[in-house]
Formats: structure tokens, sequence, C-alpha cells
């Protein structure tokens, strides 16, 4: 209940402003638009700051939310309560539609597409017979519950920080599930988060359709908080200022929305009864301001407001620590286990005219450790690539336990029960090392989106966090278990991955340099830990450049070089394989 | 539909699609260079256009004193960065680059400007007016953000736009205006009536499309700042000046931007927000060319000048809707064949 404390008292402050004799009624006036204003920010926290996806065009789902109110309830005489689910069933429908178009494209062409489509709509709104053209439509009804009508701003209040708070509720609730987890690697990129069963491209129509959903929801109170909707503040210009809100108050953070909306609505009303003093009549200086204050802001403080004021707190929010007794039912395993695990018949990747793995083909057995050695750029990550469906193979087969995966998606072969680490390391640097190995449960939690916004997935989600706990106990790291994962040595990360793939349950883990970076103790412990996990039924492949350890470890070697397999055997043979030896050290006449 | 009509509007849309395809020029230089989205690009445009139209009226534009502003900054910014090892050469030249440049232009321009200047004066006053200002935009809000990502950098870009278009506004006020044309030689072909100024579009649009051509293809320059974009650190690690590239690029965009708006400010009248839908068009046609092809760009903006001609004559109503709808489809195709590149990001 301690975390919920903060919001407990926000709450009550808020509930307690209008009351406060001799409040000015215009405060109360800015206080809406602030709390209007934070529920679109609140989702482009969802969206930019934590998804990495930017838009520009969030006023036009509050465009949607809106006109779909203003429409049915002037026109068709409905009510503003029955309104309310179909003004966030139009915002969403329309976040489906533009987000399938664009969600799956890179980086800059979703910001660029959300400005175009926020003019289009914006003279769409301005051009269209019923929805009143320029003039919009006026004579929306107020909300009323029973018989008190919310008419005026002191009332309406009410309604939209009841709003705001709800919605930070839930985000906040989101965010801390196993989908808040997705959502939160999305920005990382999307193959570590793929690697481990996450819908990439699901997740981020996902956190659209929450932004595009809250942003409806602030256009259908502002629509019956003015009482008239006209296509002014949906237009392209609403739409930066909202991500201007985002940002100058921390776009990682939901609290950071309301604050920036705080900064940003008080700042524009200083700004727009003050400069016409200093510059003469002309209206939309503030534009000038917020303009210069958006560059100088990214340039001295890129995170926003909040963090810096959340660094200056003197105490720290208390994590919880997970309860490792609860179990997550394993992985169900053949009764008899095959003798070959993992079948490569001839696979083959080209880039262009380079042949990086060259009709590559050898086995991982049952409980065996084997080791894929090589120069480098002799095809050894590709050939994991290739395993793991992140890259697409030329020719040949692959199949693990029989079935085929050749050309399968990453998140197809996990299932399978194959778990990787990666060269470069892949986790997220904000988030501790608890909920980075958490990622590597996904596919054993089953909890959705709304479920997790309602709380109704602790059951799953703490069974999640056990397993996860468990797996950085296994690895040596509990005493690390609540740093953010950025804080961790490089060696200390590579081992934060081994947790992850753990965390799959696999039956076959696929180790990418797992000792780079490792001092000598650490490589003992390290390879002392993969013997247990062979010993207890688990396969490994392994690449790795430290030959020590590698001939230590390993049942059996492949060797790579240049994309073609010249050994394969025990540590004994490789050492003295003459092709392995002019491969490494070049030829000895 | 008579042909008559169709052949009016489809030298209409070439008229105007050469305009956009001179900013989609634009901006695929400037992305491609430096990675930043350049959404003030229209206020190149509307600066450069009402800058000439204001001179032709015999007024000096407040953009002459807005150029020796940021020249100011720019040259506080220089200091700040070299305060550990301030230089006397190093200082003399940013005296020269970013205050006695702007200060030079705007002396100038008091000298020149009077109700009888002649049209190719004010065309290189304002010219110079908006290339100072597309230099210090860069070194000012750009260069120290170079490293960070390209969405830090739209935001910033769009930063920049809200400010200097609100400059415009102060500069420009809320009236509308139309500057004379460059050469009153007209001649007709058919029914079509070709004008000296619509000539002076094609011919322009062409001559930057094949000298940018050239220039990236076969300079070491142009490679040099193609190189920056796709990798600064080791563009510099080979002694390429990556501030200067990213100069060179908002330079040359600057300069296109004030062009295309002087090309077209005798043809319709330009209000001081005008820019940014034009040059939102540009950004559509280079969004078709991917950012990154010149030719591909050309042709999408032809294809975009011709769609709001045609339906500015059939739906004159939702002419801007269904010039910006036409992202979609592309962005629709560009999707299908996305390929599945990993993005590092921050």
């Amino acid at each position: 209940m301690t975390q919920r404390l903060p919001l407990i008292i926000f709450a009550i402050v808020m509930a307690v402003i209008p009351f406060i004799p001799g409040i000015p009624p215009f405060w109360i006036v800015l206080l809406d638009n602030i709390g209007l204003a934070a529920l679109v920010a609140m989702g482009l926290v969802l969206l930019t700051g934590v998804g990495g996806l930017t838009s520009f065009g969030q006023a036009a789902f509050c465009g949607f939310g809106a006109y779909t109110t203003a429409v049915l309830t002037t026109a068709y005489g409905v009510s503003p309560w029955l309104t309310l689910p179909l003004s966030l069933l139009v915002s969403g429908i329309a976040a489906v539609l533009l987000g399938i178009v664009t969600v799956r494209l890179s980086g800059h062409y979703l910001p660029l597409g959300t400005i175009a489509w926020g003019i289009g709509l914006f003279y769409l709104f301005s051009k269209l017979e019923f929805l009143g053209r320029n003039d919009g439509i006026s004579g929306i009804p107020p909300l009323s519950i029973g018989g008190f009508r919310m008419l005026d701003p002191g009332t309406i209040y009410f309604a939209i920080w009841f709003a705001v708070l709800i919605s930070a509720l839930l985000t906040m609730n989101l965010l801390d599930s196993r989908t808040g987890r997705a959502i939160r690697a999305l920005r990382r990129g999307h193959i570590a988060g793929e690697a481990f069963g996450v819908q990439t491209p699901r997740a981020k129509l996902l956190v659209f359709i929450y932004a595009a959903v809250l942003a409806g929801l602030s256009g259908w109170l502002y629509a019956h908080f003015q009482r008239a909707a006209n296509p002014t503040p949906f237009g392209a210009q609403a739409g930066i200022e909202y991500l201007f809100i985002a940002v100058v108050g921390g776009a990682g953070y939901v609290w950071g929305a309301v604050l920036g909306a705080g900064i940003v609505v008080i700042l524009k009303e200083i700004l727009q009864s003050y400069l016409p003093y200093i510059f003469g009549g002309q209206s939309q200086l503030e534009t000038i301001v917020f303009g210069i204050l958006l560059v100088v802001l990214l340039q001295l403080a890129p995170t926003g407001v909040w963090p810096w004021l959340m660094s200056r707190l003197p105490f720290k929010p208390a994590r919880k620590i997970p309860d490792t007794s609860l179990e997550l039912p394993a992985r169900v395993r053949a009764p008899s286990t095959p003798s070959v695990l993992l079948h490569i018949d001839k696979a083959r990747k080209q880039f262009g005219g380079v042949i990086a793995v060259n009709d590559v083909s050898f086995d991982v057995g049952a409980r065996e450790i084997v080791a894929l050695i090589g120069p480098n750029g002799a095809g050894k990550s590709t050939t994991f690539n290739l395993i793991t469906g992140v890259l697409t193979s030329t020719g040949g087969a692959i199949s693990v336990l029989g079935t085929k995966v050749d050309n399968a998606p990453p998140q197809e072969v996990v299932k399978l029960g194959v778990s990787r680490t990666f060269q470069h390391v892949k986790l997220v640097p904000d988030m501790t090392v608890l909920e980075n190995v958490a990622i590597g449960a996904h596919l054993r939690g089953h909890a959705g989106a709304i479920s997790s916004m309602f709380r109704l997935d602790r059951s799953d989600e703490a069974r999640l966090l056990a397993e996860a706990a468990r797996q950085i106990e296994r690895v040596g790291l509990g005493d690390q278990i609540d740093q953010l994962a950025g804080s961790l040595s490089l060696g200390q990360q590579r081992i934060v991955e081994i947790a992850r793939a753990l965390c799959v349950d696999p039956l076959l883990l696929l180790l990418d340099e797992p000792a780079a970076g490792l001092r000598h103790m650490e490589k003992q412990r390290l390879a002392a830990l993969l013997r247990q996990l062979r010993d207890g039924g688990m396969s490994v492949l392994l690449v790795e450049h430290d030959m020590g350890f590698v001939m230590d470890l390993a049942d059996r070697i492949v060797v790579l070089d240049f994309g073609t397999k010249i050994a394969e055997g025990t540590p004994a043979d490789i050492k003295t394989n003459p092709d392995v030896i002019k491969a490494y050290l070049g030829a000895t006449t | 539909m008579n042909t008559t009509i169709m052949l009016f509007l489809l030298q209409d849309g070439i008229t105007n699609g050469a305009i956009y395809a001179l900013l989609g020029l634009a901006l695929v230089l400037v992305f491609a260079v430096t990675r930043v989205i350049l959404i003030p690009q229209g206020e190149f445009v509307t600066f450069g256009a009402l800058s000439y139209a204001m001179l032709a009226t015999g007024q000096v534009p407040g953009t002459a004193r807005l150029a020796v502003a940021m020249g100011v900054v720019a040259f506080g910014l220089d200091l700040y960065a070299a305060r550990r090892s301030l230089r006397f050469k190093l200082v003399v030249r940013s005296v020269l680059l970013n205050i006695v440049l702007p200060v030079a232009i705007l002396a100038l321009t008091y000298a020149l400007a009077g109700p009888k200047t002649p049209i190719a004066i004010n065309i290189a006053l304002s010219l110079l007016i908006v290339a100072a200002i597309g230099l210090f935009l860069y070194r000012i809000a750009f260069q120290p953000l170079a490293h960070t990502s390209v969405l830090v950098l739209l935001i910033a870009s769009v930063g920049c736009h809200l400010a200097l278009q609100g400059l415009g506004l102060v500069f420009f006020g809320a009236e509308g205006l139309r500057g004379p044309a460059l050469s009153n030689a007209a001649f007709t072909v058919g029914p079509l009536r070709f004008t000296g100024q619509s000539i002076a579009v094609y011919g322009l649009t062409i001559a930057f499309i094949i000298a940018l051509w050239l220039f990236f293809g076969f300079t070491l320059m142009g490679k040099a700042l193609r190189a920056t974009a796709v990798n600064r650190l080791g563009a510099r690690l080979v002694g390429i000046r990556t501030t200067l590239s990213g100069q060179i690029a908002f330079l040359l965009a600057s300069v296109i931007g004030a062009i295309s708006g002087i090309l077209i400010v005798p043809i319709t009248t330009l209000y001081y927000d005008t820019g940014f839908l034009i040059g939102l068009k540009g950004f559509i046609a280079a969004i078709i060319g991917g950012l990154v092809s010149y030719p591909l760009t050309a042709v999408a903006a032809l294809v975009v000048g011709s769609v709001e001609a045609f339906s500015s004559f059939y739906a004159s109503n939702f002419k801007e809707v269904i010039v910006f709808t036409l992202i979609l489809p592309v962005l629709v195709l560009r999707s299908l064949a996305a390929p599945a590149v990993e993005e590092e990001k921050d």
C-alpha cells in the first residue's frame, strides 16, 4: 500500500483544491486544461517515452473523441455517458487503422506520417458538413449525474481529474506487468524482445491504441467542458504542443505528463498575457518562446523535469522482493529425451555475394555442451541468427527435436525451447535486473494488457517474477537484483542475459560469447553453472573466443572458417587438427 | 472531361510539383547529411519569399535583423564551446562568420533597399539573409544535438519550426504578400500559356537535381557529406569535419527553400504560415522517395503537385485532405516492404 500513498495524497490534494476559500475561478479553468492536456500527454509518455514511437498527431485523436460525442449528443440526443465508450471506440478504431499502416515502419516514418495525418484530419474536420465545418458544433449538453449538471469549470473539474487519476493508475499498472515489460523493451529494438516471444508489432499497436484512447477520452471531456467542438484545438499545432508537454515533463514518466501539462499550460497562460506587452499586440507570440524552449530543453535536459525532481527526493521508493516459493509450470518434456536436439543440415546464408554461412551441418545432442569456434567473421553469430529465426536462411534445413524451424520467426523458435544470449548485450538499461530477466519468462505468463491494467494479473505476475528471481539467484547475481541493468559491468550484463535465457525453461541454450568481459573466477563460476545445467538435462551451444574456457568445458567443438565448417570433434581432436591451427595461426608451410 | 482543362491542371500541377521537388530535394539532402528531418524548411520558403516581397516594396525585412541576432547567439555558443582552449584564430573566425557576416548583410540591405532596387539585387539580398539564418539555425539548434537520435532531432526541428513561424508573424504580419514576377515574358503553345516565371521554375528544378546528383555522386565534398550521415564518428576519424558538413547541408537547404519561395511568391499570395504546408508537401514527396533518392523524390513531387491540382478542381474543399492522405498508401507499401533492421536507439 505504501506505493499507492503518493497517489492517494495527490488525489486528496486535487479533491480539496476547489474548496479552498477564495480560490480564483480562473485557476480552476487552468487546472481543467492541465488535466485535459495531461491525459493526452500520458498517452504520449507510453507511446514516445516508453515505447519509443513518436506521434505529432495525438490532437487528431482528441478530435475523434470530441466530434463523436458532439455529433451524437447534438444531432441524435444520445446521453453523454453513452457516447463515452463510443468516443473511445472511435479513437481506438482510428488508431488501429493508422497504426496498422505505420507502426511497422521504423524510426522517423511514424512521426512524419503522424504530422501528415494530423493535418489531413484537421482539414477533414473543418470541411465536413456534418461536423459543422470550420464553425464546429455547439450546444453540446453538459455531463450530468442524476440531477447534478456539470455546467461550470468547477464541477467538471472533478470529472476531468478523476479521469486523470484513474488513467495514471491504469497506466502505471500496465507498465508494471508482463505486457508493460514488453512495451518498455520496444525502445531498445525488437530483436531481444522477439527472441523471448514478444510480438513486437502487436505491442507497438497496443501502445498506439492506448495513447489514442487516452486522447479520445480527453477529447470527450473537452467537448463537454467547452460544450462545443471546432477544428482548431485538434490541429497540427496542438499535436506538437502535446509532444512538447511530454518532453518537458519527462517523456518516460507517467507523472511527468501531469507535471509537464502543468508547466506548459501555466507558462502558456503567462506568456499569452504578458508577451503582447513586450512585443505589441500580436497573437501567437508564445509559440516563439515555446519553440525556443523546446530546443533549449532538448539540449540541456533531454529527460525532462520529472526525473530531475525525483533524483532530488531524500528517500528512494522501496522495491518489493519477489516471493521465490511460487512455481511456474515447467515445460512439458518428452518422456524419453531424443538423442539429437538440434539438427542443422547444410544451412546457408548469403548476403549479396558474400556467403556468410556456407552449407554448414552439425548436430547438438541431448545433455551436451557444443562450442562453435572460429576466427572473427567465420559466421558463428550468423549461424546463431539462422537457428533463432532472426535471419532467414538462403538454403538448407534446421530442425529442433525433429520440428523444422527454418525461417520460422524468433517468437516460434523460442516456443520450441531454444533460448539465447546476444554477442552485443541487448538489455533494457533503465529496467532493473529483475525486470529484464522476467522478459525471458514472457511466454510462460498469460496476463494481457487489460487484466494488467486492472491488476487481475497479480498471481501470474508474482510467479513470473519469482521465476526470474530464482534464475538470477542461480547465476549468482542475487545482490544486483534491484539494480538497473545499465549500471552493471559488461560481464555481469552478459550473465543477466543468461538468466533471462534460462527463464524460458529451455531445452537448448545458445550463448554468444558468454565469457567475454568476465574475470577468471567469474569464468570458472560460469563454466560450473553450464556443467550443472547440462547435468540437469539442458544442452548448450556456445560461441566463445576464450580457448581455455572452451577446451575445458565443451564436450564437442565445431570449427567454422569463412562460413565453412572445417572441423568437428572433441577438444583433444581440435587442438591437434592441422586445419584449425592453420585457420587460427595462418599457414605453417 | 475537357482536354484543355486537363492540360491546364497538369501544367499547374507540374509547376507546383517542381517547387515541391525542390523542397523535397532539400529535405532529402539535409536528412542524408545530418539526419535532421527539416520541418522548418517551410519557414525558409516564407522567409525567402516574404523578404523578397518586402524588399520589392522598399522596406527592410525583419529577417535581416533576425540573422544578426542568431549570429550573436551562435557566436556565444562558439565561445562557450571553445572556452577551455580559446585561441585567437578561432575567435576571429567565429567573429567573422557569426558577427561580421550577418551585420554586413544587414548593412547591405539597409544601403540597397529602396522602391527602385532592381529585382536581381532584391533576390540576392533575400537569398543572403535566408542563407545566414539557415547556417546559424544549424549552429544554434542542431549542432549541439548532432549525436542524438533522429527522434530528438525531429522534435527539435519542430521546435525550430514553431519559433521561426512565430517570428514570421512578427516580421511580416498576418496579411499575405505577393512579389513581382521575375520576368514578364510569356508565350503560348496550343491552349497553354507559359510564363517566364514557370519556365524559371522548371529550369531551376532540373538544374538543382542535376547539380545535387553530380555533387553527391562525383565530388569529394559530396561523398564526405554522405559519409557523415552514415557514421559521424567514422567520418571524423578519417578527417571529415562533421560540423562543416551539417553547415553546408543547412546552407544549401535554406538557399533552395528561399529560391522556391521567390519562385512562387509572384504566382500566389504567401502568408507567414504558408510555408509549413508547402514544406510538408515537399515532405510527402521526400517520404515517397524514401528520404534517400533524389530522382524518385522529384517524380513523386510532380505526382503530389498534379494530385493537388486535380483535386482542387474536382473537390476543392478536400484538396489538403487528399494530398496529405497520399502519404498513407505510400507508408503501407513501405511497411509491407520494410526490411527487419535492428535499430539501436539512444
